[in-house]
């Protein structure tokens, strides 16, 4: 297989005050990806593209970007990686065109090449008719693409983006997804994205990552991930222990112990027909409770999220006249 | 990086850096020199024709040197300070821990910003300075050279300072508590020849006296230390600095959670 464009391993992040932030995490982006890594808030996801991007510094463990380790050689590490951060972190006062001519400037790049590719990534992201004010004065969305064109001026094979879309709206979120799939099917480039919307990942990636208290879930495709959302399982107590797995025509079985069964049930699938299977094999059960999820739990969270999110919009919207 | 890509990389820096005090001259250029017009006003001319003669000179023509120097060590320190703390309160710091650079060329980079702004300010309060008197210089590549070090030593603390702040009011703590008594006291404004011995020892601590005398006698040709030994020390001066600000940048010191 090719070199991973990102390879994480055993990462951990002790903060100053004591937080451990991610406890040892393991992680690889193929190149070409479209990845999500997806959490809810405070799950570690800014802590590890911090780190990654060497604005956070690592307690532990090791990174390697296109083959390159950041223990070695973190400059030649950069070339490779365009970062959109969470946070609006350019210079209110400058102007658009100047913030990313000076981008381009700190990778060395010459004026005589930096300028035509500013103007066609700015004019891609709807921001060349604004060039020449200053960044303040942008909506919110327009400093989001700002800073897409920004990571994108030195052509990096591996963008990540730290919740690209929290805070734009509907309209200029589809675009800005258009685009996003734009680079990375005709450029190639590997784009890593963290966001806690599911939709999100859903709607843009193929394959995905889960982190919630600083370790990573489940790595799997994003197709994967929907199945087992759409999964439950259910553990069934036995009156007496069994000899062998009993077959249920549709359903996976598990023997869990002698005396209980994980049956794992697709969304539109019948419990009665568990029930009528397992009667067939005189197998009598005392009790029935679906298995407590870990990324259950987390979804879960990141709902309740998503809705006090939603909440506190409307609420904004209301308040203003 | 390529030397040639770390050439664009420094030059990006230091004309962002100086684009930064032209676009704001009037909190960058013009307090300075109003002020600077003032002293020459008010103690060169009006009070200095009470005085009479300095270490053999009239008044005014011993106070341009020492006042040139003030400018120009405020004004270094202070734009690198103000300009590396905004950048790091803004988190446009960010941009550049992201890309290539190395740690020495951003520190390079502000420094050549305030370079520029210091020994800009120094030019014009030199201009002004000739509406006062006239003035020659004796040694004029020591007089350059000595103020170029002085304010690359101090483009060079403000970014120690600037590091270290956590929030505005700490920029401003150093230039005014310690910054402008040491140059007050640092022979700007009278000879230390003046002083009785023990405040001579005092002064003979203040690292500012050195530098507002070498520079003074680039200019008059005469200095209440020995020329050589103020260099050395300037340049010593420098070389820890430096290396301490890239140790502290390398480390992430106020920077990197
Ligand atoms: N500088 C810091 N010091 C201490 N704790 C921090 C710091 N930054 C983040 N944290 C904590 O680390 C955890 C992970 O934060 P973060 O990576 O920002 O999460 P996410 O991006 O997934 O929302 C959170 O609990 C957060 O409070
Ligand atoms: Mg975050």
């Amino acid at each position: 297989m090719a070199t991973p464009a990102l390879s994480i391993r055993g990462l951990t992040k002790v903060y100053g005050n004591g937080f451990h932030a991610l406890k040892g995490i393991d992680l690889d982006v193929q190149q070409g990806d479209f990845f999500a890594l997806l959490g809810p808030n405070g799950a570690g996801k800014s802590t590890t593209l911090g780190v990654v991007c060497s604005l956070v510094q690592k307690s532990a463990g090791q990174i390697s970007i296109f083959g390159i380790d950041t223990d070695r050689d973190f400059a030649r590490a950069k070339y490779h990686l365009g970062v959109v951060p969470q946070e609006f972190n350019f210079n209110q006062f400058e102007k658009v065109i100047d913030i990313v001519l000076a981008q381009a400037g700190y990778y060395g790049m010459s004026r005589s090449e930096a300028l035509p590719r500013a103007k066609r990534l700015l004019g891609d992201l709807g921001l060349w008719d604004k060039r020449d004010g200053s960044a303040r004065m942008l909506s919110g969305g327009m400093k989001r693409r700002l800073m897409i064109a920004r990571a994108l001026m030195h052509r990096p094979k591996l963008l990540i983006l730290d919740e690209p879309t929290a805070g734009v709206d509907i309209e200029l979120r589809r675009s800005m997804w258009e685009y996003l799939r734009r680079i990375n099917r005709e450029e190639g480039t590997t784009i890593i994205l963290t966001t806690h919307y599911l939709e999100e990942a859903e709607s843009l990636c193929r394959n995905v990552a889960i982190i919630n208290h600083g370790e990573i879930i489940r790595n799997t495709s994003v197709r994967a991930l929907l199945t087992e959302l759409d999964t439950e399982t259910f553990l069934f107590d036995l009156a007496a222990p069994l000899e062998a797995v009993p077959q249920i025509e549709g359903f996976e079985v598990q023997q869990i112990d002698g005396a209980q069964l994980a049956v794992m049930v697709h969304r539109g699938q019948r419990l009665n027909d568990i029930f009528a299977a397992l009667g067939e094999q005189g197998i009598e059960v005392v009790s029935m409770r679906n298995r407590a999820n870990r990324l259950e739990e987390m979804f879960v969270t990141m709902v309740e999220q998503g809705n006090a999110d939603l909440a506190r919009a409307a609420a904004a919207a209301e308040a203003r006249p | 990086m390529s030397p040639t890509q770390i050439a664009i990389a420094l030059w990006t820096l230091v004309h962002k850096e100086i684009k930064r005090f032209m676009r704001i001259w009037p909190q960058t250029l013009l307090p300075p020199s109003i002020t600077m017009t003032m002293y020459f006003i008010i103690f060169g001319n009006l009070i200095g024709s009470r005085i009479g003669d300095m270490d053999g000179f009239s008044y005014m023509d011993f106070i341009v040197p020492g006042l040139i120097m003030m400018a120009v060590i405020t004004n270094s320190y202070s734009n690198v300070a103000s300009s590396f703390f905004s950048n790091k309160f803004q988190r446009s710091i960010e941009e550049m821990m992201v890309s290539p650079m190395p740690n020495w060329v951003i520190l390079a980079g502000f420094v050549l910003g305030g370079m520029a702004r210091g020994l800009g300010v120094g030019l014009i309060v030199t201009i002004v300075s000739l509406f006062f008197t006239r003035i020659s210089m004796v040694h004029p590549l020591l007089t350059i050279f000595v103020v170029v070090l002085t304010s690359a030593l101090f483009s060079i603390g403000g970014f120690i300072n600037a590091l270290l702040a956590d929030k505005f009011d700490d920029i401003s703590i150093v230039p005014t508590f310690i910054l402008t008594p040491l140059t007050y006291l640092g022979g700007v404004f009278y000879s230390i020849s003046m002083l009785p011995a023990l405040w001579q020892g005092v002064s003979m601590l203040n690292p500012i006296l050195y530098m507002v005398n070498v520079f003074r006698y680039g200019f008059l040709g005469v200095s209440d230390i020995p020329v050589v030994w103020a260099l050395s020390a300037i340049v010593a001066f420098i070389v820890v600095l430096f290396g301490i600000a890239l140790w502290m940048l390398d480390r992430g010191k106020g920077i990197r959670s």
